[in-house]
């Protein structure tokens, strides 16, 4: 037939098992994740006669099988899926309106992750401006801080809890501020990265995205190295507000650049075998997209979290 | 091969339509994913509603009958959730599915295989919350169902919370996951896939107030999932954030929340103006009222929606700059939605009217939400609010703009558009008969919750003081007779599902013409404008 070769004016794709599959593999997950934190990996389950502690062994609760199986399941479901979108961006179905949709598309992506964001920095700043000068005594809240806790002196980084427990506070000039810079510069890099691309210089091309990717893995490998030298301090996620803040942001921030990493490993392999074109790449940009954004993030984090 | 007519040219494109159970799991076609959320939404709606039907039956006299008060709670806080992120919400992104594509003359949603992933998370998110309120029925020693309201404000959820609270705060961070897909599907949609000549301002107001409930989702679901996620690590990992003694605050968890909470009643309430929009013109023969204000006042009501949070929060306590910021902030939303109402109503001035079943319904909303809008108002103003807040007057509030308010839309946008999915008329006896009796029982059953709730009786309890008996009775009466009600609407769908009644012409209500979702035949064929309509 000579219309099946023509180019419809939208590529509609057939019917998909993943996003079926994609929901299995979410929903063992997440059952798998909520049973975990009920029958933890480690937790003493059994003390014997000589007083020896029986702790849980991984397996011991489905839950953890469930975690695993989840996790597997999505990352398979991802690949096949993904593997299908990228049969049909070698096909050329993608060109024109489709790859409009891909782009917008993960620019909203972007702004809900942002909003997700803009949550705990809402906390930060409803903590810090509001709820620790309240329990200090400040505004109508006198009585509150008499009753309550008439020890409590308000300051921040909130060092001194209301209930007398304690927490160390993380500088900004030490292996953070060495973290900015080398956010900083993966972002230029990568920038690069995608001039090459555009211009079809490959050997830049991988030289720069292999550096950016080389630069996101020092970044987590320096932030692991915080986070230990955090926990000798004293500044855990269980000791206060401080404590909590600062590991929710950071962590979460943290999360996003090992997803973004890896999308940039994925776009370096996919650039070896030769995947990508001058005016066909869009997850590439999508890629490059979301590792500026992760980086915005972090000016943020380093501002209000660590700096001021 | 030789090309007859434009139809066998336009099938021959296409695989034919996919057969059998494979069609709507792996489907990738936006009617069928939209058939998809309309079924699961409505088997939603009755299973909040049994959960209603439990609660009423506790209540329908002073004392305990039924149910213990620890069941009771778990019944109170699983029927608002189900109703709000299973029923109205998912049949919201069902018409969303079926109509968007339909009146913007796309050949589906932009991004089909996230669409049907979309819903596909959904049952798993609610068989999750279900399953936890089964256990607590029938399982081994009752573990108990999350049973502090559907707010789930901490330290109830938090340190006080039970063990399926873990369970649900996943759940909610799957229906999260799904509604932000289904949105961004909605937005990139509307934005690139319009016909040529479709611009902006010639959107029916449908897939306008769409377009913006997406913008709402799209920014507060997120939000949502910071909260329960901050609740996660409370409850697992010893953080603070809703614990004075860590420094933290409870009341930060309500403002988190409502910053979320009061956008969404509005994503639950545009798709419902935008159907009344489309209905009542066809059904007064005469062009939408001031369209462009329509727009502007969708808009503006969604931004302004984003700052007057904290009225749910007035008793709770703020600095009175705020308190005074937050009650004036909501009294300007009611401008917006006023300008929305007097439209509806200056459409039917003069109008040649009539009275089918869609318009029925849509008339019966402007009413009655009308009505859930000044007790709204009465609500927003702090000083009364401190004797209204937590009564069964603001249960009756948000039951007006909720029930005779987003749910007779729906139930408006199900009469109007049957036809287009089924091919066949939605049969009057049955429909009448759904319409009187839920438009009775509505009332019966919630209006007079404005009294009980003006003379003090507190929402959320298994039990109430004795002068409070004669109104839960009626009350409870109108409960179930709403209830049954909608076993006729049931019948409906059915008949419509099995193609039993009058075959439907193309444009069985004879509307515009520019709405394009009449120009396809009755029921709609597997793919529409494969090749994109031009508007004029
Ligand atoms: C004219 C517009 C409206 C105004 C001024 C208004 C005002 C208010 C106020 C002040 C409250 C808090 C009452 C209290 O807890 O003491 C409230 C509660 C509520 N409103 Fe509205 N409202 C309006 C429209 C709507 C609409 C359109 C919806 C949904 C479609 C809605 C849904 C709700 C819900 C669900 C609650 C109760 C939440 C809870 O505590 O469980 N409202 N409203
Ligand atoms: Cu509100």
């Amino acid at each position: 037939m000579a219309s099946a070769a023509e180019k419809p004016y939208y590529y509609v794709p057939e019917g998909s098992p993943w996003p079926l599959s994609g929901s299995v593999g979410l929903c063992l997950l997440m059952v798998g994740i909520a049973n975990t934190l009920h029958y933890p990996v480690g937790e003493v389950v059994d003390k014997l006669p000589d007083g020896t502690e029986v702790l849980r062994q991984f397996g011991e609760h489905w839950g953890h099988l469930s975690v695993l199986a989840g996790a597997l399941w999505l990352v398979a479901t991802l690949f096949f899926w993904w593997r299908d979108t990228i049969k049909e961006s070698i096909a050329g179905l993608h060109e024109g309106k489709l790859a409009g949709s891909y782009r917008q598309g993960m620019l909203w992506f972007i702004f809900s992750e942002v909003m997700f964001f803009a949550a705990l920095f809402g906390a930060l700043f409803y903590t810090r401006w509001l709820i620790v000068p309240w329990l200090g005594g400040e505004g109508n809240n006198a009585m509150t801080h008499e009753v309550l806790w008439p020890n409590f002196q308000a300051m921040w980084p909130l060092v001194t809890n209301p209930d007398g427990s304690s927490t160390a506070i993380m500088g900004a000039w030490g292996l953070p501020a060495i973290n900015t810079a080398l956010l900083l510069t993966s972002s230029i890099t990568l920038t690069i990265a995608h001039h090459a691309l555009i211009a079809g210089e490959r050997g830049k091309l991988i030289l720069f995205q292999g550096a950016t990717i080389v630069l996101g893995m020092i970044f987590l490998s320096l932030q692991a190295l915080e986070y230990v030298h955090a926990y000798d301090m004293g500044l855990t996620f269980d000791s206060g507000i401080y404590g909590s803040l600062f590991f929710m942001m950071t962590g979460f921030h943290g999360i996003h650049v090992t997803l973004g990493t890896i999308m940039l490993l994925v776009c370096f392999l996919r650039i070896l075998k030769g995947h990508f074109s001058a005016d066909n790449h869009f997850v590439y940009e999508a890629s490059a997209w979301y590792w500026h954004f992760v980086d915005v993030v972090w000016l943020f984090l380093f501002v209000v979290v660590y700096w001021m | 091969m030789s090309v007859t007519t434009a139809d066998t040219h336009h099938d021959d494109h296409h695989h034919h339509a996919p057969t059998g159970l494979k069609r709507w799991l792996f489907s990738t076609n936006h009617k069928d994913i939209g058939t998809l959320y309309l079924w699961f939404s409505f088997a939603m709606l009755l299973v909040g509603g049994l959960m209603a039907l439990v609660i009423r039956a506790e209540l329908m006299y002073p004392g305990m009958q039924v149910v213990d008060p620890e069941f009771f709670n778990q019944m109170t806080t699983v029927h608002g959730l189900v109703m709000v992120f299973g029923a109205i919400m998912p049949a919201t992104v069902g018409l969303a599915n079926w109509m968007i594509p339909l009146m913007i003359g796309a050949p589906d949603m932009a991004l089909p295989r996230m669409n049907n992933w979309s819903f596909w998370i959904l049952p798993f998110a609610f068989g999750i919350l279900i399953a936890a309120v089964l256990m607590s029925a029938f399982g081994e020693g009752n573990p108990s169902a999350p049973n502090f309201g559907w707010t789930f404000y901490a330290p109830l959820s938090t340190k006080y919370g039970p063990a399926s609270t873990d369970f649900f705060i996943l759940s909610v961070h799957m229906m999260g996951i799904s509604s932000i897909m289904g949105a961004i599907n909605v937005i990139v949609t509307v934005f690139n896939l319009r016909a040529p000549g479709m611009t902006l301002m010639k959107m029916p107001l449908f897939v306008w107030t769409w377009l913006i409930t997406a913008f709402l989702l799209v920014a507060v679901m997120p939000v949502l999932a910071g909260a329960v996620t901050m609740m996660l690590t409370d409850r697992n990992f010893g953080t603070t954030f809703f614990d004075a003694a860590g420094g933290g605050d409870p009341v930060m968890f309500q403002h988190i929340f409502w910053f979320f909470g009061h956008p969404e009643v509005y994503i639950m309430i545009l798709p419902a103006f935008g159907i009344v929009s489309s209905i009542i013109p066809t059904f007064s023969r005469k062009p939408l009222f001031g369209y462009a204000s329509m727009v502007y006042a969708t808009a503006s009501i969604a931004l302004l929606s984003f700052v007057v949070w904290a009225h749910h929060m007035f008793t709770v306590g703020m600095p009175l700059a705020g308190t005074l910021f937050f009650m004036y902030m909501t009294m300007l939303i009611s401008v917006p939605t006023g300008v929305k109402v007097f439209n509806w109503v200056a459409t039917m001035w003069r109008g040649s009217l009539t009275f089918e079943l869609p318009m029925k319904w849509s008339l019966a909303f402007v009413i009655l939400f009308t009505c859930g809008g000044l007790s709204g108002l009465m609500l927003a103003i702090t000083p009364v609010d401190f004797q209204y807040h937590d009564t069964y007057f603001v249960v009756a509030h948000f039951h007006y703009v909720l029930v005779s308010g987003a749910l007779f839309t729906l139930f408006a946008a199900a009469y109007y558009w049957l036809p287009k999915w089924s091919g066949v008329m939605p049969s009057k006896l049955l429909g009448e008969l759904h319409f009187w009796n839920s438009l009775l029982s509505v009332n019966l059953l919630f209006f007079p919750m404005h009294f009980v709730g003006l003379a003090g009786m507190p929402r959320r309890y298994a039990d109430y003081a004795l002068q409070f008996a004669d109104y839960n009775w009626w009350i409870s009466i109108g409960g179930f007779w709403f209830g049954l009600s909608q076993i006729f609407f049931l019948a409906v769908a059915v008949r419509c599902a099995m193609k039993k009644g009058e075959p439907a012409p193309a444009n069985p209500w004879d509307a515009p013409e520019e709405d394009l979702e009449w120009t396809v035949p009755s029921p709609a064929p597997f793919h529409t404008f494969d090749t994109p309509p031009v508007v004029k």
